[in-house]
């Protein structure tokens, strides 16, 4: 039997300031019902010790605008599965450029045929997560925007 | 109890088994080992080197299988199965609006489809009209668009209602929807005891896994149980639900949750329509089930078989139910869609078939097969021809079909059909301390435990755990096959104002007393708690919308918002 010790913490640690862990808006865009995606990201992204806010299903572009903003994350992830992409990331683009909170990095994930890939990246999404996407990858490329949002901020 | 084996038998095969574990296996093992240290289904189920019947043991033929068409149902519900009609080749289809549907479903007919299965688009599934602010850019995309009587009249535009049977997929608004498809059969001039088919109609499942709920839970079961009642006493061909475990799995719940979960909400619905003072025998032959065919082929095969077995159990021995036809579970399935892949969409034909293969063995009533492009989009014709080729090839080729159950006997379907039915049998367990499916659902179990397993497998296969050919193992970087898949072309704006324009032409010329009235008497007869059908269908001959009977209801039923729980 042995006691484990308690973890020792430097007193350079204990005075630096705490960082605030990268936040994420995941949302789901439009009225389909398919919410297996989005959970299963979010959990994942909580796990890599990110702050998420789920929004549950049946955002409307400016409720999702509007919930970025009101919860200033880092990152947008959208999870879309009607189909329905290009009409809705469109509106939610321009929603964020009337919040000035088009400095967001928004990506996609879902059933996006590649031809719409193009597309969705020329207005302005980061990445687009086809079907298949390792959960590892999505968590990657997300602190990669978060990290370059604060750095843009000045934050870190 | 009459043992199927011979007890000393089993002994001495058990110390067989036993000994080729501790002397022959371990020389295998040490030339090759095996691929993994533990070998399981897509469910979690630890699957043996070997079964013998010491798995069994003491197995009593007549109490777990018997024969077909007797109870328990374990082989099939019907004597002679495949051998006397093949199942009903029922593809799920629609997109656009009523046109491009009709002409959809008619290429369908002309290629050998034997029933009718409509798909409708997000606005129509969640009862909201074409010009609504919701149904922004969303009309005509994963199915049909009908808001209105007339759509449905289109879609039939040519069809004999009274030759073929239509399964709509549609829960809260599926009032709504059959009573578009009785007027319009009404108007073609089919008699009521002729109009076949089947509405989805399971409020419950809608909360765990499909969300595409509109009404909170009470509300919701209770308009569901309107249909089913008004149904069985007026539409004998009709099956006014299909239980359905199919969106559950797809939402990530193993096959045991998928059967458990399912054969719950049956229970709950069963228990409802008593208390309204149905007899179970009444309803009972009425009920029709819905499952998913997943990829882990044996799995599925003994889960059709348990789910068939615990449904006639828990008929007879639980509600008392004397006709025969209550205790039939009978089916559609569907493969699984989740099942397909993006990567290298050529090999979902291959999914598909081996899914099919197993709703097949595993005694479907009828069948959807996914086409292969569907991970990008609703299924082009060429793919969805592919797809129904897939089930006419099984049915007519592989001699497959041409005797009844043939797993049966199968020492590892055996035990997996009945390790199953105990696994399943443990959640029902849980689910009927909790209440009963309906405060379950309230509580938020089922969907935690889905969310909990759809992550755990999501792990798996980021863990390279388990394998998915072109996704973590035997992937190609080259995306040129993609890209040539052809792909569904239609012009989905052009399809939204058209809709959109319709439905306020429908609005215009309706005789405007009768629609008030309708529309009124149904707001009334929700408040005094009666059943809403017969007011539903006076008010859809009366040309209101969806959106304006959905909207009289959610006045008085109110909306559901959940919690968001992951």
């Amino acid at each position: 039997m042995y006691m484990s010790s308690p973890q020792s913490t430097s007193v350079e640690a204990l005075l630096a300031p705490r960082k605030r862990p990268y936040k994420v808006l995941v949302a789901k865009l439009g009225i389909d019902g398919h919410d297996r995606g989005a959970k299963v990201v979010a959990r994942a992204l909580k796990d890599a010790g990110f702050e998420v806010v789920y929004t549950g299903i049946r955002q409307t572009p400016r409720q999702v605008a509007l919930a970025a903003v009101q919860e200033d994350v880092d990152v947008i992830g959208v999870s879309i599965l009607s189909g329905a992409h290009m009409h809705h990331v469109k509106k939610l683009m321009e929603e964020l450029r009337k919040l000035h909170a088009d400095d967001i990095p928004v990506v996609v994930g879902g059933t996006i045929p590649i031809p719409d890939v193009e597309p969705l990246k020329k207005m302005g999404v980061k990445y687009v997560f086809l079907p298949g996407t390792s959960l590892k990858e999505i968590v990657e490329k997300t602190r990669e925007l978060a990290e370059e949002k604060r750095r843009l901020e000045g934050e870190d | 109890m009459p043992s199927l084996f011979n007890k000393e038998e089993v002994e001495r095969i058990r110390s067989e088994v036993e000994r080729w574990e501790r002397e022959v296996v371990p020389q295998w093992l040490k030339k090759i080992p095996e691929r993994m240290e533990e070998f399981t289904t897509l469910s979690g189920i630890p699957v043996k080197r070997v079964y013998t019947p010491a798995d069994l043991g003491d197995y009593d033929y007549w109490e777990k299988l018997g024969l077909p068409g007797l109870y328990p149902f374990t082989r099939g519900i019907h004597a002679t199965m495949y051998r006397a009609r093949i199942w009903t080749m029922r593809m799920f289809s629609g997109y656009g609006g009523p046109e491009e549907t009709n002409e959809r479903l008619k290429f369908l007919i002309r290629h050998g489809e034997t029933g009718l299965s409509l798909a409708f688009d997000y606005p129509t599934l969640i009862g909201v009209d074409p010009d609504d602010p919701l149904a922004e850019g969303e009309v005509g995309i994963v199915g049909v668009s009908v808001p209105t009587l007339l759509d449905m009249e289109i879609i039939f535009d040519g069809i004999n209602m009274g030759e073929v049977t239509t399964n709509m997929t549609i829960n809260p608004p599926a009032p709504v929807l059959l009573s578009f498809y009785v007027a319009t059969a009404e108007k073609q001039g089919v008699p009521y005891n002729r109009i076949g088919g089947t509405t989805q109609n399971d409020p419950l499942k809608e909360f765990i896994a499909q969300k595409s709920y509109v009404f909170p839970p009470e509300p919701a079961v209770k308009v569901a149980m309107d249909l089913i009642e008004w149904s069985v006493r007026n539409l004998p061909k009709w099956n006014p639900i299909s239980i359905s475990g199919y969106h559950i799995r797809e939402a990530g719940a193993t096959a045991v949750q998928e059967l458990a979960f399912t054969i719950a909400d049956g229970i709950e619905y069963v228990r409802q329509l008593i208390a309204r003072g149905l007899d179970v025998d009444e309803f009972a032959p009425r009920l029709s089930f819905f499952w998913d065919s997943h990829i882990n082929f044996f799995e599925e095969i003994a889960k059709f078989r348990a789910a068939r077995r615990m449904w006639a159990k828990i008929m007879k021995e639980w509600f008392g139910a004397k006709k025969r036809r209550s205790m039939w579970m009978r089916f559609h399935t569907q493969t699984a869609g989740v099942s397909l892949t993006a990567q290298e969409p050529f090999n979902n034909i291959v999914r598909t078939a081996i899914e099919a293969l197993a709703a097949v063995l595993g005694g479907t009533q009828s069948l959807h097969t996914n086409s292969f492009d569907e991970p990008f989009r609703v299924p082009s014709a060429f793919a969805a021809k592919i797809a129904l080729r897939t089930q006419q090839i099984i049915a007519y080729e592989t001699g497959v079909a041409d005797t009844v159950d043939p797993c049966a006997g199968s020492y590892f379907v055996e035990w997996l059909t009945d390790e199953i039915e105990e696994r399943a049998w443990r959640y029902i367990d849980r689910i009927e301390r909790m209440g009963g499916m309906l405060e379950a659902v309230k509580k938020g179990f089922p969907q935690r435990e889905i969310t909990e397993a759809s992550y755990t497998f999501q792990r798996e296969v980021d863990e390279s755990k388990r394998f998915i050919v072109g996704v973590n193992i035997f992937r190609s970087e080259d995306i040129d096959e993609v890209r040539n898949v052809p792909l569904l072309e239609f012009d989905q704006e052009e399809i939204e104002r058209r809709q959109k324009e319709r439905v306020k032409k429908v609005r215009s010329m309706r005789n405007k007393q009768r629609w008030e009235r309708a529309l009124d008497n149904l707001r009334k007869a929700a408040e005094r708690g009666e059943n809403i059908m017969p007011y539903v269908l006076e008010a859809a001959k009366a040309y209101a919308t969806l959106g304006e009977i959905m909207g009289a209801l959610k006045e008085v039923y109110g909306v559901y918002v959940e919690p968001p729980i992951y």
